[in-house]
């Protein structure tokens, strides 16, 4: 039987790196954005029905992007775990801060042990309520992760979306209005061109819902918003 | 190693199939043959029995809009009152709620898992079951309690949904088996049901205007807590009324304390001799 060639450690961390992010940047950017009233998520996706964005827990929500199948087994399973969470204690007590850390071991655990990393790349965010602040953790293919402030951008030309957030960050949050206004030119500025807003999937996390903070917009909501 | 092995991995959408498969010992209807056997009233104070608070009546009828759902409030163990504020009738979700009669321990864990079973495969595949669906899935929650039914521990559920599809209410019994019957106008379970179906059999009538059937709805229950040791009628000294809730095509809405109790004042206006 021959041998397997040697590889260092290095090499083989890299290659896989790189491999994961070429898949990851291959795909459109995903935007969290904190606004008034909680969160806003805003994703250039021209399918109706296949989402990028989707609710998990009362106060929280997910976002994938990269390679629709493993995020979206990802999605599945951290909507596992929170309902599992929230039957076996209480409602309270589901927390994004516990789902990232899951997320994040299983995807650390996938780079390092497994032959082909997830190409994913994932948000998991937590509206505040009474008084609480928002919460937005960003988890990367290696399951590195990171608190973000005020706006998280996954997928696609990240970096550039990022760039231009940055840019047009004001020290208030915005309105719902103004707030999705921005993420359309950041996402339109990158790509280019025009996201009609029957391509545009918007979903909010809105702090004075009742109960399940998570609502979706359809495309006469978002229309409304632009009129 | 399962690089899921942080987070729980299970096939298909149903959050009882995967208690079932992952966490057994946190579904209802898991059993342990060599318990002691749950008391029936009649069976209290037999060596080997277990007293367990049971639940008493609960009604459902259709009105004009959708259907009405309410229950009244007393647990008793036995031939003592356990519980006097306890609440049987339970919103599932944003079209359906569920009212149980039976061991209450057991009916609220059912009403609680299958809340979370409709939320669940509704994030899962970003449609809500069907109301179909939803009563059949029930359904079956209440078949896999079958040997808990052996050991005394009943549950029965009364389900109402409004469906969206054909546009009204609709009331749902079942019998110990999982065995699921729709009924078409109203129904009652529990130890003081019959008297609660005898008062709806006389007072109902075909497309009741909301007020008229929460009237005709909680005088059921009042005529059952008039017959029915176990059944509480309105604590007028404790200011605790029957529960109720109404599924419409706007959704569920609690019916106010205030309002029930406003009907429950005028009713016993009528009745008082002294």
């Amino acid at each position: 039987m021959p041998l397997p060639y040697y590889v260092s450690p290095e090499q083989m961390m890299q290659d896989k790196a790189e491999y994961a992010k070429k898949g990851i940047a291959k795909g459109r950017s995903i935007i969290a954005l904190e606004y008034l009233d909680g969160i806003v998520l805003a994703a250039d996706n021209p399918s109706s029905s296949l989402h990028k964005v989707s609710e998990v827990y009362d106060r929280i929500a997910f976002a994938g992007a990269g390679k629709y199948s493993e995020f979206e087994h990802l999605r599945k399973a951290g909507i596992r775990h929170a309902d599992l969470t929230g039957y076996m204690y209480s409602r309270e007590d589901v927390s994004a801060r516990t789902l990232s850390n899951a997320y994040s071991q299983s995807l650390g655990t996938a780079f390092s042990t497994d032959v082909k990393p997830l190409e994913v790349e994932i948000l998991v965010v937590q509206v505040g309520v009474n008084g609480q602040p928002n919460e937005i953790f960003r988890i990367s293919f290696d399951g590195s992760i990171v608190d973000e402030k005020s706006f998280a951008v996954i997928g696609g030309r990240s970096e550039a979306v990022q760039q231009y957030l940055r840019e047009h960050a004001t020290p208030q949050p915005p309105t719902l209005k103004d707030g999705l206004r921005r993420c359309l030119s950041a996402l339109e500025q990158v790509a280019t061109q025009k996201i009609p807003s029957e391509n545009l999937e918007v979903a909010v996390l809105d702090r004075n819902r009742q109960g399940r903070k998570f609502r979706r917009l359809t495309s006469a909501d978002i229309s409304l918003l632009f009129v | 190693m399962n690089p899921m092995s942080f987070l729980p991995y299970h096939d298909g959408s149903s959050f009882f199939d995967f208690l079932t498969q992952h966490h057994p010992e946190l579904r209802p209807g898991v059993h342990d043959m060599t318990m002691p056997r749950a008391g029936v009233p009649v069976d209290l104070g037999r060596p080997g029995t277990l007293p367990v608070p049971h639940g008493t009546t609960v009604l459902a009828l259709k009105y004009r809009d959708g259907a009405i759902i309410a229950g009244d409030r007393r647990a008793t163990e036995g031939f003592q009152i356990a519980d006097r504020r306890i609440e049987k009738v339970f919103r599932i979700d944003e079209y359906s709620a569920m009212a149980i009669a039976g061991a209450a321990g057991p009916c609220i864990e059912m009403a609680k898992l299958f809340q979370t079973e409709l939320e669940h495969y509704e994030k899962l595949e970003g449609v809500q079951l069907s109301c179909e669906g939803k009563a059949n899935k029930l359904g079956q929650m209440v078949k896999a309690n079958l040997p808990m039914v052996f050991q005394g521990l009943v549950v029965m559920p009364l389900y109402v949904g409004y469906d969206l599809k054909r546009k009204e209410g609709r009331i749902f019994k079942y019998d110990i088996t999982g065995g699921r019957y729709e009924e078409s106008d109203h129904h009652s379970i529990g130890s003081g049901g019959k008297d609660a179906r005898n008062t709806m059999r006389e007072h109902y009538r075909l497309g009741l205007d909301e007020d008229a059937a929460l009237r005709v709805g909680l005088l059921a229950l009042y005529n059952a807590a008039d017959e029915d040791v176990g059944t509480g009628g309105p604590d007028l000294v404790r200011g605790i009324y029957p529960t109720a809730k109404i599924v419409s095509e706007a959704g569920i809405t609690d019916v106010p304390e205030s309002r029930v109790r406003a009907l429950y004042e005028t009713m016993i206006a009528e009745r008082r001799r002294i």
